[in-house]
């Protein structure tokens, strides 16, 4: 694996792993590896980082929808706009062109699943472009951008073996 | 009721007394496990379980399925190394059963067998039950827990029948290189000995490719080698492991097998297939997260001052710590809540040294490295 994909995968799993650690692991020096996720960055590799929110134990409401939403083109209007104009909604986590049955997969987030489907209704179905829209809500997540949601295993290994 | 002599011989183990004292309490952090914190990948799980459920619960000829032999054949070429699965090859029960297997078929009565220390655990007392007399070589730090040849001439080990070699070493992450064999190979030809290679941990080598001392020229036919699917596949409690050699010697280890184990366990075998055929990828993620915690540790002891060599293999690192190693791991236990093996626990040589697994995620070698770092520097 090269530097900059290990770097990633470190990142990927703890954005937060200070550089002395990833220094430790990668065997590259604390200025290698600031000068490597500063060009990460530059390069708009690294887009942000963010913490991944288990919502059940913030104590706090939070429904998450997945919305599907299908669009039709003409030749002023192509998916770029109306990308543009959707995900300018705070309420939009993602939005991505997806191949299949529809055109874009959104997550959206909001305080209630009132709220999501208000948004839904009212800001993102009017839009002349959007023939369809389909909205499943989140029920209950077990893993979110690679880290499982349930209570770590039990290492059931001997504490000291040969 | 009394037990045998040869039981009396051996002395309970080292690692039994520190383990009883981690078990004492459930807030450690242990450093102290001798196997992957990764589960087998999830293909050879499946094969196993397939097996099951197609009801295949039989035993299996005693040198263990054909096609897994075929496939530890064609396996191991990626070490250079060519045996004949119908004559050259014994499937057993974890790599600690072949072993045993070749200390019994191989070691009369009297003979000594030289073992290195600091070593795995089971090999002295294996020689003993086999009714061997131990011969042990000491590795240094000096040396890089190497093995030498000066180090074979001053212990003895002109006079033993046979050597055995463990690198990767376990417990100190010791590798050798071809140019380090090949003097341990002019000294065993020289007195005729031949060698119990454990390999268990040779998918586990960093910064080298692992070299066995079988290839190395007039070596093969003198040479045992041991490996299994315990430590690369995370499946140590599959219990499955295998012996490459002449088919003399795994005839004679053969015939001991069928009386005792009869073959290994079937669905083991199954799983074990499947992961020669199609786990590769998930050996290598493991080795390279290994490696990256291997690093972290290295760079952890530097940096609190314990002296560690750049241990190459395995899971473990093997800093100095002081000349008295079970206080120093007791009291780090006690204090600290980390448990962490005493070198002297693997023989001599390993005095005032620590064995530290980094067969644990981050998050906990992290917070048990800071702990350490605590303990050493308020001593």
């Amino acid at each position: 694996m090269d530097a900059k994909r290990e770097l990633l995968s470190l990142l990927l799993s703890n954005a937060r792993e200070d550089t002395a650690d990833l220094a430790r692991q990668t065997g590259l020096s604390e200025s290698e590896i600031e000068s490597q996720i500063v060009a990460l960055e530059s390069e708009g590799v690294v887009r942000g980082y963010q913490a991944v929110v288990d919502w059940n134990n913030a104590a706090d409401e939070h429904v998450e929808a997945k919305v599907e939403l299908n669009v039709e083109l003409d030749r002023e209007t192509g998916y770029e706009q109306i990308a543009r104009r959707i995900a300018k909604f705070p309420e939009v986590a993602s939005l991505r062109l997806v191949s299949g049955n529809y055109d874009f997969a959104l997550d959206v987030e909001g305080e209630s699943m009132h709220d999501v489907s208000n948004f839904v209704a009212e800001q993102i179905a009017p839009i002349p472009e959007v023939t369809q829209t389909v909205t499943h809500f989140v029920m209950e997540t077990y893993k979110k951008r690679g880290i499982e949601f349930d209570d770590r295993d039990e290492d059931d290994r001997l504490s000291v073996s040969p | 009721m009394k037990p045998a002599d040869r039981v009396e011989r051996v002395p309970p183990s080292g690692i039994r007394r520190f383990f009883e004292l981690a078990e004492e309490r459930d807030d450690i952090i242990s450093l102290g496990v001798g196997e992957p914190d990764f589960s087998a990948p999830w293909s050879a799980r499946t094969a196993a379980i397939d097996a099951l459920e197609r009801g295949k619960t039989s035993y299996t000829a005693n040198r263990g399925r054909k096609d897994l032999r075929e496939a530890i054949a064609s396996h191991v070429q990626r070490y250079d190394l060519e045996y004949d699965p119908d004559g050259e090859i014994l499937v057993t029960a974890g790599a600690s059963e072949a072993i045993d297997l070749a200390m019994r078929a191989l070691v009369n009565p009297g003979d000594g067998v030289a073992v290195p220390q600091p070593s795995y655990i089971s090999y002295v007392p294996g020689v003993t039950f086999a009714g061997g007399e131990p011969i042990p070589v000491p590795t240094t730090a000096a040396d890089e827990f190497v093995l030498t040849r000066e180090a074979l001439e001053k212990s003895g080990a002109a006079d033993a029948e046979a050597l055995v070699l463990c690198y990767p070493n376990n417990p100190t992450g010791a590798t050798m290189s071809r140019d380090e064999l090949a003097e341990v190979a002019e000294f065993v030809q020289e007195n005729d000995l031949f060698v119990l290679s454990d390999e268990i941990y040779a998918a586990l080598t960093y910064d080298s490719e692992h070299t066995s001392i079988a290839t190395l020229p007039g070596m093969r036919e003198r040479t045992i080698v041991f490996n299994g699917f315990s430590k690369a596949y995370a499946m140590t409690g599959l219990r499955l492991g295998y012996a490459l050699g002449p088919e003399v010697a795994i005839n004679a280890m053969n015939r001991i097998h069928q009386y005792s184990m009869l073959s290994a366990p079937v669905t083991a075998q199954y799983g074990a297939l499947e992961a020669l055929r199609s786990c590769e990828d998930e050996v290598i993620e493991m080795r390279e997260e290994y490696n990256r915690r291997r690093r972290f540790v290295l760079s952890r002891f530097d940096e609190m001052g314990l002296d560690c060599f750049d241990a190459n293999g395995a899971f473990y690192a093997f800093p100095a710590c002081d000349s008295d190693d079970e206080a120093f791991a007791e009291s780090l236990l006690r204090e600290q809540g980390v448990a962490v093996v005493p070198g002297s626990a693997f023989g001599e040589g390993g005095e005032g040294h620590l064995r530290v697994s980094y067969a644990t995620g981050m998050a906990d070698l992290r917070e048990a490295m800071n702990r350490i770092e605590t303990f050493v520097r308020k001593r």
